[in-house]
């Protein structure tokens, strides 16, 4: 199925007659040129990516969300919320690369540095909450979470989205957005605890 | 070290090429440097689309290329190497006639017209505004074709600096007289 018919929220229906903007004769949406959209949000995504896929597969997940986003681009209606766009379409490659992976395990050596020792200027409050938590048998067990857990963990803790923002890039209600995020941190709470005690 | 933002960056770099391979970049930007500074070029995969000198706005001219061709664009040096070298060529006197193409598609009427004619005036030569108009079609049609002129998205390679006054006054030139003449002068037009 291809990216237009699962982004639902900007993408007009493609009956084929419409044609382009121009033909139809009406004074384009004002869309930022690529590059602004680009700019605008690069850091963001791959933080988030680095969180949801780990930092060897976060490149190729950004290259794929991106191209899905660039394919979509042309037909997007309006500029409205562009950022919760492009998260909703990263959380969903997010998915799919983490499901496809199928729990194999991968090394997370440097994610600590990455995303704590580096975070931009506008998130020292952020990276100095996740400083005192995070480490790499944290990072481990974040990494076995079922995707949707550990996506939704990673919205709400790493990028501090609220719950409604959450669930809307996940596709899912505001309460299973919180159910997952939830289970999420019982299960790190339990794999923590465990450990503590061994 | 690495850091989110400096691999987002390269990530984004990437971005570029792999768009281009399928297909989805429709306007590619680079700059080339020119005696006037840095200068921005646009491509399509008709041919180059703009040409801005240094004190255009870039930002301004990138929503425009939005509106008017997509909003598909991405910095993309590698794909405008082509009018680069041509133009640093020109600028040593290494080249009197540009090959790469110009892509003319988001103009219309008597203005494309009007620039299409003017494509053809070749290096070391000049006319005037009011046989550019009456190439387009339209005898009377001065004013418009100056008008036509002086928006030239693509200045030096559609060389509007050839069209000069009945009479030989220079005219305008909307990125200043001076580089009219500076270009004129480069082509044994005006003595140095």
């Amino acid at each position: 199925m291809g990216e237009e018919a699962r982004l639902p929220p900007h993408l007009p229906a493609r009956d084929g007659r419409r044609g382009t903007r121009a033909e139809r004769g009406q004074r384009p949406a004002s869309i930022p040129p690529f590059q602004s959209f680009l700019d605008e949000h690069r850091t963001l995504v791959y933080r988030f990516l680095v969180g949801a896929v780990g930092p060897n597969e976060a490149d190729d997940c950004f290259q794929e969300t991106f191209l899905a986003a660039m394919r979509a681009y042309p037909n997007l209606r309006h500029a409205d919320n562009l950022r919760g766009w492009i998260l909703a379409i990263a959380t969903r490659k997010a998915i799919d690369a983490a499901r496809a992976r199928n729990k194999r395990a991968e090394p997370v050596a440097d994610v600590t540095e990455l995303l704590v020792g580096q975070a931009g200027p506008a998130s020292d409050a952020e990276s100095e909450a996740l400083g005192g938590w995070i480490d790499e048998p944290l990072w481990n067990d974040i990494l076995e979470l079922p995707p949707m857990q550990r996506v939704a963990l990673v919205h709400r803790v790493l990028l501090d989205r609220p719950y409604a923002e959450l669930a809307a890039a996940m596709g899912s209600s505001v309460d299973s957005a919180r159910a997952n995020v939830y289970q999420a941190l019982k299960k790190l709470r339990e794999a923590w605890t465990n450990r503590e005690r061994h | 070290m690495k850091d989110i933002e400096n691999a987002s960056q390269r990530a984004a770099t990437r971005l570029a090429e792999a768009a281009a391979r399928e297909g989805l970049l429709d306007v590619a930007y680079g700059f080339a440097d020119s005696p006037f500074g840095r200068l921005m070029v646009a491509v399509t995969p008709r041919g180059l689309v703009r040409l801005d000198y240094p004190d255009r706005d870039v930002d301004l001219s990138l929503r425009e290329l939005a509106a008017e061709v997509s909003p598909r664009i991405l910095e993309a040096p590698s794909a405008t190497d082509d009018i680069r070298r041509e133009l640093e060529e020109y600028f040593v006197g290494k080249r009197k006639r540009f090959t790469v193409r110009v892509d003319m598609s988001p103009l219309h009427g008597f203005r494309r017209k009007v620039l299409e004619q003017t494509a053809r005036i070749p290096f070391g030569s000049v006319t005037t505004y009011s046989e550019v108009a009456a190439a387009a079609g339209s005898p009377r049609g001065m004013r418009a074709a100056g008008n036509a002129l002086g928006s030239n998205p693509v200045p030096i390679v559609v060389p509007c600096h050839r069209v000069l006054r009945s009479g030989g006054a220079l005219g305008g030139y909307t990125g200043g007289l001076d580089r009219k003449v500076t270009l004129l002068t480069l082509e044994g037009v005006l003595e140095g």
